[in-house]
């Protein structure tokens, strides 16, 4: 079996920067099944630490399934079944003495639709904290300040941080909903289509705000937009019928793709 | 078809005619200036505003597609292929436009025995076959074929450093040929410029197929 960095040593302890440079998450044959349809059909993949990775593939090819394996999102699902093996940090995160709730404290989302909950935009923020136990005040107030800031939006709602999140508009909404996951400190952050229901500007806001995050973050992103992913992504990974067909530095996928299918799609001749 | 694929279509048969306009247009100076044909030179010098046009009108068509279709990978290197390929084209219109222009301006006809000194009919053939390969390449998207030219070059290379001390000789020999000899040598260099801007194109040609960058590298 082999042996990752962060099986031995802590990151955080790590004082040579570069052994930092290991694999943030790595996928091991991942197949999954939904009752006797198979979704994902052998995959491996390393995603590194510090970068923003775009999947990209037509509706039904498999990439949201994929993403959402790496939070354990698909274990509510009727009939799901996976084999294979995910690593998060070195450790396999589909071991049954994982806990669900801390793997997600690691590893936040942020979905396409923007939902804040029917609460104050502080308390929308300050949830993930609060159910993870933490009651000082202080620390709390410290961690949505922060996170509003992280994500953009302390200056416009700094003065209205009791006001119903509902009000905000949908680009404000999405951020807010990304605040709420950095405050609990992911080191991992998976958007799915974050931007999909967001007009021009506000997508502009988000891909900014992603582009600011992976310098302390993993990002993994799946997007129906080509141009985002070729904007915003180091890394790019096409996926067709379960299977990915093509992972590669977004350059090299959006220049000088190595496989026809993904010419194809990323040029828009699919099918 | 595809609307993506139908613009881009429209984009190619833009470069093939662009291609066709300027081998018809060397194909006339050439004749032109070996005949003294000044009829024909004209024909040349008033066909230059109808490249002109095609060259602005393919420029514009690049520009439209890359904004309306935001083009990635093979569709990418074509449209930026093409324009450097317009580009070209259009320096070797204004080569013949500027030999034809010689014939036009000069009394009498450049002298068999200084054309055939300066193999000056090896030089157009070679140019006239690296045309018709590059357009065969570009239709056809072969790679190989394209590759051609770059041998075809190094004639033309050296036909034309030949000719100046071919030309020296024959001044030395009788100089009242001096004006006439220094128009077939700015001829001669007009023709070696035209077969750099061809092996360009084949360079984009393979770059638009291949994704491979030739420019600048001496391994061709």
């Amino acid at each position: 079996m082999e042996t990752t960095i962060e099986q031995t040593l802590p990151m955080d302890n790590i004082v040579d920067k570069s052994l930092k440079k290991t694999h943030t998450i790595e996928v091991n044959d991942a197949k999954v099944w939904y009752d006797d349809f198979m979704a994902i059909k052998g995959i491996d993949m390393v995603i590194k630490p510090n970068t923003i990775t775009s999947f990209i593939g037509p509706s039904g090819c498999g990439k949201s399934t994929f993403l959402r394996l790496f939070n354990r999102m698909n274990d509510y699902v009727d009939g799901f079944k996976m084999e294979g093996k995910i690593k998060v940090n070195g450790r396999n995160i589909y071991k049954d003495k994982v806990h669900v709730e801390e793997l997600r404290k690691e590893i936040g989302m942020v979905f396409q639709k923007p939902n804040p909950f029917p609460k104050s935009i502080y308390e929308n923020v300050a949830y993930g904290l609060k159910i993870q136990g933490i009651k000082d005040k202080n620390l709390i107030n410290d961690r949505v300040e922060k996170a509003l800031k992280q994500a953009d939006l302390w200056e416009d709602v700094k003065d209205n941080l009791k006001k119903s999140a509902l009000t905000l508009s949908g680009g404000q909404q999405q951020r807010l909903c990304i605040a709420r996951t950095l405050a609990v400190e992911p080191s991992i952050i998976l958007m799915d289509e974050p931007t999909s229901a967001l007009d021009p500007i506000s997508t502009s806001k988000i891909e900014d705000l992603i582009f600011e995050l992976k310098e302390k973050y993993t990002i993994i992103i799946v997007t129906h937009n080509m141009q985002q992913a070729s904007r915003i992504s180091d890394y790019t990974a096409f996926f067709y019928l379960g299977n990915l067909i093509e992972f590669d530095k977004t350059k090299n996928i959006f220049t000088n793709p190595q496989k026809k299918q993904t010419e194809n799609y990323i040029t828009g001749r699919f099918g | 078809m595809q609307n993506v694929t139908y613009h881009r279509e429209a984009l190619n048969q833009s470069g093939i005619d662009m291609l066709s306009m300027c081998k018809s247009q060397l194909q006339k100076s050439n004749e032109s200036f070996v005949n003294h044909d000044s009829d024909l030179a004209e024909e040349v010098i008033r066909n230059e505003t109808r490249i002109n046009a095609l060259d602005l009108k393919i420029e514009k068509d690049c520009e439209k597609f890359i904004a309306l279709y935001t083009p990635v990978a093979i569709d990418l290197r074509f449209v930026i292929a093409l324009l450097k390929i317009n580009s070209e084209l259009e320096r070797i219109a204004d080569h013949a436009y500027g030999i034809s222009k010689y014939v036009v301006d000069i009394d009498n006809k450049i002298s068999p025995h200084l054309l055939t000194a300066t193999q000056f009919d090896v030089m157009f053939d070679t140019i006239m076959l690296m045309m018709d390969i590059i357009t065969e390449a570009y239709e056809n998207k072969d790679v190989k074929v394209a590759r051609k030219v770059f041998k075809k070059d190094k004639i033309l290379d050296k036909i034309n450093i030949n000719s100046f001390t071919v030309l020296e000789e024959e001044i030395k020999k009788d100089n009242s040929i001096t004006a006439e000899a220094l128009i077939l040598l700015s001829v001669v260099k007009k023709m070696e410029r035209v077969g750099d801007l061809i092996k360009n194109i084949a360079e984009e040609i393979i770059f638009y197929i291949d994704a491979e960058v030739l420019k600048h590298q001496n391994k061709k």
